[in-house]
């Protein structure tokens, strides 16, 4: 479904100064895989998760969905962001539909997908009400209806829940992957969190830092549904251990 | 629950008017006191009562001047607001017209206004015009400047989010920009209100056969003081009520905007 092919992407800072952000990441996501991207920060998952998107283009290799070779935005890609960013002049509903405003396609049934994506969160009866009623959490579920409004086959997250309490944090992580099951989607999920990725994730892709590569990428065989029970598991307990050995050396996986 | 919330907020407003009602009440006491008991000569500090009474026997004339000032104030203000907009937007355009506008802007700062307004009245002539664009000129910058900042302000998430869309440049400015900039707009145009207030007595004082710059220059001339006195109060009064009016417009239709300005704060 997405294929990066040897992709780096340079950034020039201010000071004209080249910064290489990502340097030959090659990676294979499935259709309606789950998979998550951990790595220390400046290891360039946002900017990966942007050259997806097609926000950013890639200084050297090729980013296709599809077979499509990605070079704008498209249709088929939602992002959900660390922060809400929700309009504050607008109301929930109209938040939601944002997008398909935007891309001139606000019709019936886009306003009838939007209710039923907010019923799907929990959200049902908000629809009037405006972002600074809502809690962060709540706002972060709207934001996540926002990214499937036009009905997406990806959905890319940056650290979605990273703004959030640890509770809320929980619940949502529950939350997405009920939404996941009953919408199936392909989610490219960033996060600094090694045991929400390996909840979440059918694959987690662990990154290096300056530049960013790929270090390794680790399969979850947890059985699904799953839920924070599964913590206590030796294939979770297995799968945090490895992953944290591989970002911080054999130091983090002792402590 | 939500009429005791009301009852409170009511009681709230009350006493936020009641306090300053006060305030205001006792210090005009005092300085009729302080004025009759020192017996302090009109033509240095008039009583109250006297500004009262002069500038009330004069009430007509008094309100045409009123009003003059009341439409050069509007229509500098005005003015200030048509040219602001499209300015700012041109500034965060791109980083070359910033630094080919701003320095020019800066310039128009750096004049004082009181040394321009004469030689606006040879360009213009000796009519409403120059008045105006002194007005103009005192108020319109921290406007431009606020509507600017607002405008660079946007969470670059929310500009990405448009981008994602493939929402055009003019879209993204109209759908997302100049909405987000709003709070910013409304506190530029407080200040520019209350500047436009100061251009408008600027612009009379300079020239005009009316207006209550005029009043304070001609009967301070004739030894007229508790009239200049009260059109020294009128403007304070113009100033409140054109300010309040702002406020009322944003909380009015924009409401969500006075709440992301108490957040700023």
């Amino acid at each position: 479904m997405i294929v990066l092919d040897h992709v780096a992407k340079t950034f020039v800072t201010r000071g004209g100064e080249q910064v290489l952000a990502i340097a030959d990441v090659s990676l294979e996501v499935r259709r309606n895989e789950f998979v998550c991207l951990v790595g220390p920060s400046g290891c360039g998952k946002s900017t990966l998760l942007r050259l997806v998107a097609g926000l950013v283009a890639p200084t050297e290799g090729k980013v296709s969905i599809g077979g499509a070779r990605v070079t704008e935005p498209r249709d088929d890609t939602g992002i959900v962001f660390q922060a809400p960013t929700l309009l504050p002049w607008a109301s929930i509903l109209d938040n939601v539909l944002f997008p398909l405003d935007m891309m001139r396609r606000l019709d019936a049934a886009g306003r009838a997908r939007a209710r039923d994506l907010l019923a799907l969160v929990g959200l049902a009866g908000f629809e009037g009400k405006y972002p600074r009623e809502l809690s962060g959490g709540m706002q972060q579920r709207a934001g996540i209806c926002r990214a499937l409004v036009h009905d997406p086959d990806i959905l890319l997250m940056d650290e979605p829940f990273g703004a959030l309490d640890a509770l809320t944090r929980e619940e949502l992580t529950i939350e997405l992957m009920r939404i996941w099951r009953e919408r199936p989607k392909t989610i490219l999920f960033v996060t600094h969190s090694i045991p929400e990725a390996v909840l979440l994730a059918d694959r987690v892709v662990v990154m290096s830092a300056r530049p960013g590569r790929v270090a390794e990428i680790i399969d979850i065989s947890l059985p699904r549904p799953r839920d924070f029970d599964m913590e206590a598991r030796h294939e979770f307990q297995d799968a945090t251990r490895r992953i944290r050995g591989l970002i911080f050396g054999s130091r983090g996986a002792r402590g | 629950m939500a009429r005791v919330g009301n009852a409170r907020r009511w009681s709230r407003v009350a006493a936020d008017i009641a306090q300053p009602v006060a305030a205001l009440i006792v210090f005009v006491l005092l300085w009729e006191v302080i004025c009759r008991g020192f017996s302090i000569p009109a033509y240095l500090v008039p009583t109250p009562s006297a500004i009262w009474a002069d500038t009330w026997k004069l009430a007509g004339q008094v309100s045409m001047h009123t009003l003059a000032t009341t439409q050069t104030t509007l229509l500098g203000f005005l003015a200030s607001l048509i040219v602001s907009l499209p300015l700012a937007v041109l500034l965060t355009a791109s980083p070359a017209v910033a630094n080919t506008v701003y320095p020019l802007l800066v310039l128009t700062q750096s004049i004082p206004k009181v040394a321009l307004a004469p030689i606006l009245v040879v360009i213009f002539g000796s009519n409403e015009l120059p008045r105006v664009v002194v007005t103009f000129l005192v108020a319109f910058f921290p406007l431009v400047l606020s509507i600017a900042a607002g405008i660079t302000s946007v969470p670059p998430e929310l500009i990405e989010l448009g981008r994602a869309c493939r929402a055009s440049r003019w879209r993204e400015l109209w759908r997302i920009r100049l909405p987000y900039a709003v709070p910013f707009i409304f506190s530029g145009l407080k200040a520019a209100i209350t500047l436009s207030v100061v251009g408008a007595v600027v612009g009379e004082f300079v020239n005009a056969d009316k207006g209550l710059g005029y009043l304070i220059v001609t009967s301070t001339a004739f030894f007229q003081v508790p009239l200049a006195w009260g059109a020294l109060v009128l403007l304070s009064l113009l100033g409140i009520i054109l300010f309040q009016a702002v406020v009322i417009i944003e909380q009015v239709f924009f409401p969500w905007a006075v709440d992301a300005d108490k957040q700023a704060v």
